[in-house]
């Protein structure tokens, strides 16, 4: 009797706790765009945070990719979220400027990420504070299908005049040396953005994004000149292609070389190729002796300037930057960590080569698209997809790309 | 109170209907076109307070090499489009039987109107696609090079307008059905009785009967062409390098897209687009009061 | 009834139109041939380029995996939820507009009507940063009916117009004479004319169903969760940041096509007319 009532009142008193408990429960409301696979990695990620922060409940409200960069616009205004994804670099400034990203510098101090996250700190800060933190990046870089390097006969280019003879050689026996698909502009700028890295560095390359430099000005006209060299060995109609169906190419080998991002690992593989057959180099040098930047696109978190909830905001920002939660992330995402601090898995060549590659760069460029601003980014790459097709067109693309550079850069 | 209302009703009966309706039109139509006319004075990235700049963009958009491309292909779809009209209405006529099973061919012939426009495009782009794109494979056994009509700048707009036909086409079909459904009997007996046949009774009897229905296909067929926002989303993204941009899409581009921040500039040219469609709306309202007033 | 009913011509015509029927259809779905059999490929034959030949196996778990990876039940049904009371309420709208524009005399009857069609040329995108502003004011962002709403507003311009068009065709003797007989304006509405309407509202119920179950633009710009989004949002987000799955696309693209071709399907009965010539003999 004793023994049932002590349990009935356990059990009541168990059940108060509880109600009482989640009745206190602060709501993290976030938003996010994350495909399926990125989605299981984070909802992971978000039962850590809540096992380690019993007393709050984050709600993740996922939005399909495409359909997520219009929303932004429409909930940042109204209905705004605790934290919400978007990119680095010159892409999160419209937002920054019409003030609708909070400043989270304290949470870059007050965690030590100005050390951790020194690569990517740049890509973070407008007008020396910080806007949010970022979680990944991934490498780009050169892809290869080995076989048909086999085939051919020819070794992994050390220099750029080795790339280029290598491509006459690609050409005489009917492969395309290198591919793309530039109906999304984006990977035409891949290509642009380690030309002039590699041509002129990475501070011209900054500049030049900033607006600081003219279009017409004979370095630019430099790197189009080196450009100019692999142009014809390119594959044709890479206009009408999505940068999959070139991809395809590659797999059947017909193509023998991509500058890619390493998310297209995946689709070489789900086409059939293997770690043997793909291989991974970074670009080669083109001007010697500058030192080697690369293309890190980086994904972030930021809280917006309408969260209600700012302090656990803080607390999960500073959560997703620490060095063991961004290295269990990673696994998840395929990708590589931005935490120096971080580990990598030793089975996969493509992630152990990018981290090397990231981690021993110079300096990390966000990829043309978030280093300039929005408007000169589609001009540019519009720019670049037509040098691509008409090379002869290069005066008028560069006197066009000029005077966008006028009015966009006020 | 009633008595009023009996001596009155035939004057304020049609206010009575037309409340409702009118209405709601004007709350999300009319006047957010205006607000729209009004943003076009502005220079706004839709996020931060606007910045009145008056005709800043107007001006701007008389130097804009885009909108002259746009401009043309506008032109261009508008005139190649119209063929969806006697291409829709032969369909039409075909399927103007009662054979059996006739009404699960209706409707399949209506499928691809209902699909939607992004799949469309994207079946399109792999007909024309390089290497592997029956189309392109067609051209190339034909003619020995293949075309990739996607990639070439002075070929992309006609790619895109045979890829819109397809369900424009089946929608002008069905205006034509209900239309050929009220078609007189009576006038037709008469008419064959008096030794019309084929062509003829098509231009002298039928056609001049469908004057409702080609009114509506006429009006959705420029409303479509003025449109065209979807196909040359998913097709082209206005490509290559913007040779495929049309007033809509640019539209979009500048002021709600990935890379366009300026709603004062798109909703430039989105009144531009609008005023070329007053344009045609105009000489639309007039024919047919001038025909109404006729009868 | 044009063409000549088939069949009053010789059994070698008849039999030469049954042919040509299936061919003909054939032809005209070839593309639609391309759609299903896209949907039925595995993803690894796209990658590596197979995009038109035989699929290397009938991935019929396509269809499943739309429904696996993303809520497609919720968006087929948030689908019918918006677009059933967008028919209702613009084909109602639009009956009462078309009526008052087509029988009554007035001095602003064709400025009305200029509104009416001019509104509905109008690009979308004009539009969206003031009913994307308003639907927020009104506390109807993310909701089915703020949704709805400004569909049936939207739609009533272009049914309007052929409500109004519709109508026009009437005899008008019909109504006068109702008149002489003292029957009031609403009756003559609801009695004599409505009854009338019935191929106008078959077809424009399929036309506006079709519209708005395949919209997409105001589907993103006034509705943000899989709670109230519809299947074209839920389409798109098929496709991932990197990769696009355009198997698992078409395959989600003929389910959600089917609804529209139902509809017409069954609305087909309703598109015989006649009926206002029976009334003037």
């Amino acid at each position: 009797m004793v023994h049932k009532k002590t349990g009935a009142l356990a059990l009541v008193a168990a059940l108060l706790l509880t109600t009482a408990a989640s009745a206190q429960q602060r709501v993290l409301k976030y938003n996010a765009d994350f495909d399926p696979l990125p989605l299981a990695a984070f909802e992971a990620l978000i039962a850590d945070f809540e096992a380690a922060n019993p007393d709050v409940d984050v709600q993740l409200n996922n939005f399909d990719h495409e359909g997520y960069k219009t929303a932004i616009r429409n909930f940042l205004t109204a209905d705004s979220p605790d934290l919400a994804n978007w990119y680095a670099g010159n892409r999160m400034a419209p937002f920054v400027n019409a003030g609708q990203f909070m400043d989270v510098s304290d949470v870059w101090e007050a965690n030590g990420l100005g050390d951790s996250l020194a690569s990517a700190k740049a890509s973070m800060t407008i007008d020396g504070k910080q806007w949010g933190v970022p979680y990944t990046y991934y490498q780009w870089g050169i892809y290869y299908n080995k076989d048909v390097y086999k085939s051919v006969g020819v070794e992994v280019p050390k220099t750029w005049a080795e790339f280029v003879s290598n491509c006459e050689k690609f050409s005489a026996a009917g492969i395309d040396c290198l591919t793309t698909g530039t109906k999304a502009l984006w990977p035409a700028a891949g290509i642009f953005d380690y030309m002039n890295l590699r041509t002129n560095g990475y501070e011209f390359h900054m500049d030049l994004t900033a607006g600081k430099i003219a279009w017409t000005d004979d370095r630019v006209r430099a790197t189009f000149a080196e450009w100019a060299k692999i142009q014809p060995y390119t594959t044709a109609n890479h206009a009408a292609l999505e940068w999959e169906d070139a991809a395809a190419l590659m797999v059947q080998g017909k193509a023998a070389n991509y500058v890619m991002g390493n998310f297209a690992v995946g689709n070489f593989k789900a086409g059939g190729m293997t770690n043997d057959t793909l291989g991974f180099m970074q670009f080669p040098e083109i001007t010697p002796g500058i030192p080697r930047a690369e293309d890190a696109p980086t994904d972030t978190i930021h809280i917006p300037a309408g969260a209600q909830n700012v302090d656990d905001a803080k607390k999960f920002l500073a959560f997703v930057a620490s060095a063991d939660v961004q290295s269990k992330l990673n696994v998840g995402l395929s990708q590589l960590p931005t935490n120096k601090n971080s580990t990598v898995p030793a089975d996969d060549p493509f992630l152990v080569a990018g981290f090397e590659t990231l981690s021993t760069a110079y300096a990390l460029a966000q990829f043309f698209d978030r280093d300039a601003p929005a408007e000169m980014a589609k001009a540019g790459m519009e720019g670049f997809q037509q040098f691509m097709v008409q090379p002869e067109e290069l005066d008028n693309i560069l006197n066009r790309l000029e005077q966008v550079r006028g009015q966009v850069y006020k | 109170m009633s008595a009023y209302w009996k001596a009155n009703q035939r004057r304020l009966a049609p206010w009575m209907f037309l409340a409702p309706g009118l209405a709601i039109f004007a709350l999300y139509v009319i006047i957010p076109i205006f607000q729209s006319i009004w943003y076009s004075f502005y220079d706004w990235d839709g996020l931060s307070p606007p910045v009145w700049i008056g005709t800043a963009n107007y001006v701007e958009l008389t130097t804009d090499p885009n909108m002259v491309t746009s401009f043309w292909n506008n032109l261009i779809w508008l005139l190649l489009y119209m063929l969806a009209v006697p291409l829709g209405l032969f369909i039409a006529i075909f399927l103007n039987q009662t054979v059996r099973g006739i009404r699960i061919y209706k409707s399949l012939f209506f499928f691809p109107f209902v699909i939607s426009q992004v799949v469309v495009g994207l079946i399109f782009s792999w007909f024309y696609a390089p290497n592997f794109g029956p189309l392109y494979l067609l051209i190339e056994q034909v003619t020995g090079k293949g075309v990739a009509l996607l990639a070439d700048p002075d070929l992309v707009t006609y790619g895109i307008i045979a890829a819109g036909l397809w369900p424009q086409i089946a929608y002008v079909m069905i205006l034509y059905l209900t239309g050929l459904n009220n078609v007189a009997p009576d006038q037709v007996e008469a008419a064959r009785l008096d030794g019309a046949k084929g062509w003829r009774m098509l231009w002298y009897v039928i056609l001049p009967q469908l004057r409702p229905a080609t009114f509506i296909a006429v009006v959705v067929t420029v409303i479509g062409a003025l449109r065209s926002f979807d196909l040359v989303s998913i097709m082209t993204n206005g490509g290559p390098f913007g040779s495929s941009r049309v007033l809509s899409y640019y539209m979009y581009e500048q002021a709600l897209s990935e890379y366009g921040y300026r709603m004062g500039y798109g909703a430039a040219i989105a009144v531009v687009l609008f005023a070329i469609m007053m344009v045609f709306i105009s000489g639309f309202i007039w024919k047919m009061w001038r025909d109404e007033t006729e009868r | 009834m044009f063409p000549r009913p088939i069949e009053q011509t010789s059994v070698a015509t008849q039999w030469l139109y049954k042919l040509a029927l299936p061919v003909a259809l054939l032809l005209w779905l070839f593309p639609l041939l391309g759609v299903a059999i896209t949907s039925v490929r595995p993803a690894a034959d796209i990658a590596a380029g197979n995009y038109f030949g035989m699929p290397s196996y009938f991935a019929y778990e396509n269809y499943a995996d739309v429904f696996r990876n993303t809520p497609m039940a919720k968006y087929i049904m948030n689908s019918f939820i918006v677009t059933i009371p967008t028919v209702i309420g613009a084909i109602t709208l639009s009956l009462m507009t078309g009526f008052a524009l087509a029988i009554y005399k007035f001095k602003s009857n064709l400025l009305v009507f200029f509104l009416f069609v001019a509104g509905n040329f109008v690009p979308f995108q004009i539009l969206m940063v003031p009913v994307r502003d308003l639907t927020l004011n009104l506390g109807m962002y993310n909701t089915w009916y703020g949704l709805a709403l400004f569909h049936i507003a939207f739609q009533t311009g272009f049914c309007t117009l052929f409500m109004r068009n519709f109508i026009k065709a009437l005899p008008f003797e019909l109504i006068e004479a109702a008149r002489v007989e003292g029957v009031a304006e609403w009756r003559i509405f609801w009695y004599i004319v409505l009854p009338l309407m019935r191929p106008a509202i078959a077809a424009l119920s399929v036309l506006v169903f079709t519209f708005i179950w395949n919209d997409f633009f105001w589907a993103t710009v006034l509705t943000s969760s899989p709670d109230t989004q519809p299947i074209t949002a839920g389409l798109s987000s098929l496709n991932g940041q990197w990769i696009s799955a355009w198997h698992l696309v078409s395959a989600g693209s003929i389910l959600a096509a089917l609804p529209p071709v139902l509809m017409f399907f069954l609305m087909q009965r309703h598109f015989i007319a006649g009926l206002t010539l029976g009334a003037v003999k």
